[in-house]
């Protein structure tokens, strides 16, 4: 009889204790597949933050916050769809971390999320698509659209007053996706593209696809490849014929062994690839590694950012409910208000219940643009004397 | 003046290097041809023996420039040819004694022959991509540029710059030299005259006492040097990568059936005649034809036949329509 009470007892505080709330929050990445190397960083960004925002106990009242993981495989929608079902249906996550490639991203949102109401921010997706994709407000991302470096090249080139260039891509989706965005971009800023032709990678010679630049012309040779690939060829062409003497390099031509190759003639170029100098980046990085992970792993300070924006956007919200807490994100996420840097999220949220307002800035220095996207942080770089130099960062 | 300037920008971007290819593609048609002449099949491993030979040079070339030995404005690879073609040619002799010999003694049919070199191509293929990679290598040194477009228009005071690497002088000036000594060795030596004897009739050049093993073997070793020196002369224009070496068959095969299989002198023509169609068809004209025009008739358009991701497509087209209208080529090839 005794042991029947205590028992009772039991059940009935461990009921208790489930009954006052705890938000579960969804970790959709890829654990498995091509992403499998990356996702280990992201994913500990981001249960870093929910442990801190649980571990303040100033979460809705002093509800705590747990992690639920679920696999997208990066590569198959099925399964990712599946994975994201389980985590909505029986876990009752209150908002999906994730997911993190953009094809199995777009799946979810389509085919989980918004039948369900559930709110996502992925913190790397960076497919231009899902800017505009049907998201009933419900789809944020704290990694910029590949697009977004194509208007910083553009505003590069303009503030340089350059006004008729060449372009040359890599002949995929990364390359295309590239030049376009770019030449939209350009176009809207009175700059013009005389000639965007592609390049194979892995040729032994380029001179061809050089003539045919040279003959449409330009001021300068726009080279969206990669650095140890076709890119490096074509600059190699222009070099020696003489086609073209300045060239600018975006991200996927931004290394040492490019300078190393090319030697003097590449002085003067100048290029964009992503970097920021928040002080952000660094607190993330020390928090990180006091809780035993690298933070500067890919995408890892995005992951970090998106669970800390889900939940200081609930708090706001004052609701777990999808269609409530995603209406604040953007809020949380701009100016004007306090800045917040990670490791801080306790001190946002009793800011936000003082009904103060907040502007999170993170790990990434995150700033809402558009349809719910990171504008994203470039550093804009120039070969001088041999060497990669920092003009400044946008 | 700007008559001039038209000229020198057809002369950097077409002219140049149409012609340094030309070379190139001239060397390994002659190899093509040789073999075809004098062996009577297609050799399909010819564009892989090319990158055999330029990966054994390589490797000396690394070699001497460790050491230090370099020969000034001239490739430290120019020195390391010779080792390049001797080890080339003991490949291809071991090659011949192990694969061909046997089916030769067969009196096999040169279609059998065909599919047999395509798996000597396979191994080649192989060998190379286990020793040196499959990346590209840069093994260039010496002189870059005999003259580089900076000075041409600082000399000249023209728009246009003219460009001539160091890399394409030494093509031109050693395919050149390769060309003339294979002329005088075929037409004046003993050896030579026995080929082209063996070449035109098999069973009366066996009756007059020629030694078909001999002449076996000489053509061998004159293909792989002939592979050997073109390989190494694109590798040092270009860059070297087993898989373009394997891509080039289609060009040099093509250059061959156009001056006529079997003939030496419509190999040298062939080469040319496909370099400068690829080069033509896929240049853009629209500077050269505003330079030539009145300002009022200048091009909107890049005036580009076709894209040059296209060019392979230029070669395969030439050879269709050299088999379809001349089947023996322009030089009256043979066919077997």
């Amino acid at each position: 009889m005794k042991k029947l009470l205590l028992a009772t007892a039991a059940t009935a505080l461990m009921a208790g204790a489930a009954s006052a709330e705890e938000v579960k929050v969804g970790v959709l990445l890829g654990f498995t597949g091509p992403l499998e190397t990356t996702v280990p960083g992201m994913a500990a960004g981001a249960e870093l933050a929910i442990k801190e925002v649980s571990d303040s106990g100033k979460f809705m009242g002093g509800s705590t916050v747990a992690p639920v993981r679920g696999d997208t495989t990066c590569v198959d929608a099925a399964a990712a769809q599946s994975a994201a079902e389980r985590l909505v249906t029986s876990e009752k996550v209150a908002g999906i971390v994730g997911g993190d490639c953009s094809g199995v991203t777009g799946a979810v949102l389509q085919n989980v999320a918004r039948p369900n109401g559930v709110g996502m921010i992925s913190p790397s997706a960076t497919s231009p698509a899902l800017s505009t994709a049907e998201d009933d407000g419900l789809f944020f991302r704290t990694a910029p659209s590949d697009a977004r470096q194509g208007e910083i090249m553009a505003d590069i080139l303009s503030e340089r007053g350059v006004k008729e260039v060449a372009v040359t891509y890599t002949n995929n989706d990364y390359g295309k996706g590239m030049a376009d965005a770019f030449a939209a971009a350009y176009a809207a800023k009175g700059g013009k593209v005389t000639l965007a032709a592609p390049h194979e990678d892995g040729k032994a010679d380029y001179s061809a696809e050089v003539g045919a630049l040279a003959s449409a012309g330009g001021e300068a040779l726009v080279v969206a490849g990669y650095v140890d690939q076709g890119g490096k060829g074509m600059i190699q062409a222009s070099v020696d014929s003489g086609a073209f003497s300045t060239f600018f390099l975006p991200d996927g031509m931004f290394g040492e062994s490019l300078v190393q190759a090319i030697g003097e003639p590449l002085n003067g170029s100048y290029g964009s690839v992503p970097g920021t100098d928040s002080p952000g980046n660094a607190k993330f990085l020390e928090i990180a590694k006091a809780a035993g992970f690298d933070g500067s792993t890919a995408y890892s300070g995005e992951s970090y950012d998106a669970a800390a924006l889900m939940l200081l956007s609930m708090e706001a919200a004052k609701s777990t409910a999808g269609k409530d807490w995603t209406a604040k994100v953007m809020d949380i996420a701009n100016a004007p208000g306090e800045p917040v840097y990670p490791g801080e999220l306790g001190k946002a949220l009793e800011l936000i219940a003082a009904g103060t307002d907040i502007d999170y800035v993170g790990a990434t220095a995150v700033e809402m643009i558009g349809a719910g996207e990171s504008a994203g942080n470039f550093r804009e770089y120039e070969v001088k004397d041999g060497k990669l130099e920092t003009v400044k960062y946008r | 003046m700007d008559i001039l300037n038209a000229f020198v920008a057809f002369l950097n971007f077409v002219f140049v290097p149409g012609l340094a290819y030309g070379a190139q593609l001239a060397l390994g048609a002659l190899g093509v041809t040789l073999i075809y002449g004098i062996l009577r099949f297609s050799n399909f491993a010819h564009g892989d023996t090319m990158a055999f030979g330029t990966m054994v040079t390589i490797l000396f070339t690394w070699w001497f420039q460790s050491i230090g030995l370099t020969a000034g404005v001239i490739p430290t690879a120019m020195l390391a040819l010779p080792i390049g073609i001797a080890v080339t040619s003991a490949l291809v002799l071991t090659t011949d004694r192990m694969v061909y010999r046997f089916y030769r003694r067969q009196k096999a049919t040169p279609t059998i022959l065909v599919i047999v070199s395509m798996g000597v191509m396979f191994v080649m293929n192989g060998i190379v991509r286990l020793i040196i990679g499959v990346d590209d290598q840069n093994f260039a040194d010496g002189g870059k540029f005999l003259v580089s477009a900076g000075d041409f228009k600082a000399a000249t005071g023209l728009k246009e710059g003219l460009a001539i690497k160091g890399s394409q002088a030494v093509t031109v000036i050693t395919a050149f030299i390769v060309v003339a000594a294979l002329f005088w060795f075929l037409q004046k030596t003993r050896t030579g005259k026995s080929m082209r004897a063996f070449s035109d009739n098999e069973d009366l050049a066996l009756l007059s006492g020629i030694n078909p093993d001999r002449v076996v073997q000489v053509t061998w070793i004159i293909a792989a040097a002939l592979a050997t020196i073109a390989g190494v002369l694109y590798g040092l224009d270009k860059s070297f990568r087993p898989f373009t070496y394997f891509q080039l068959l289609l060009p040099i095969f093509a250059a061959a059936i156009v001056g006529g299989l079997g003939s030496p002198l419509g190999a040298i023509a062939g080469g040319f005649v496909i370099a400068f169609s690829e080069v033509m068809v896929t240049y853009a004209w629209k500077k050269v034809v505003t330079y030539l025009v009145p300002e009022s008739l200048a091009p909107d358009g890049l005036l580009q036949l076709m894209a040059t991701d296209y060019k392979f497509a230029v070669s395969f087209a030439i050879l269709i329509l050299v088999l379809i209208f001349m089947p023996t080529g322009l030089f009256k090839g043979k066919s077997y």
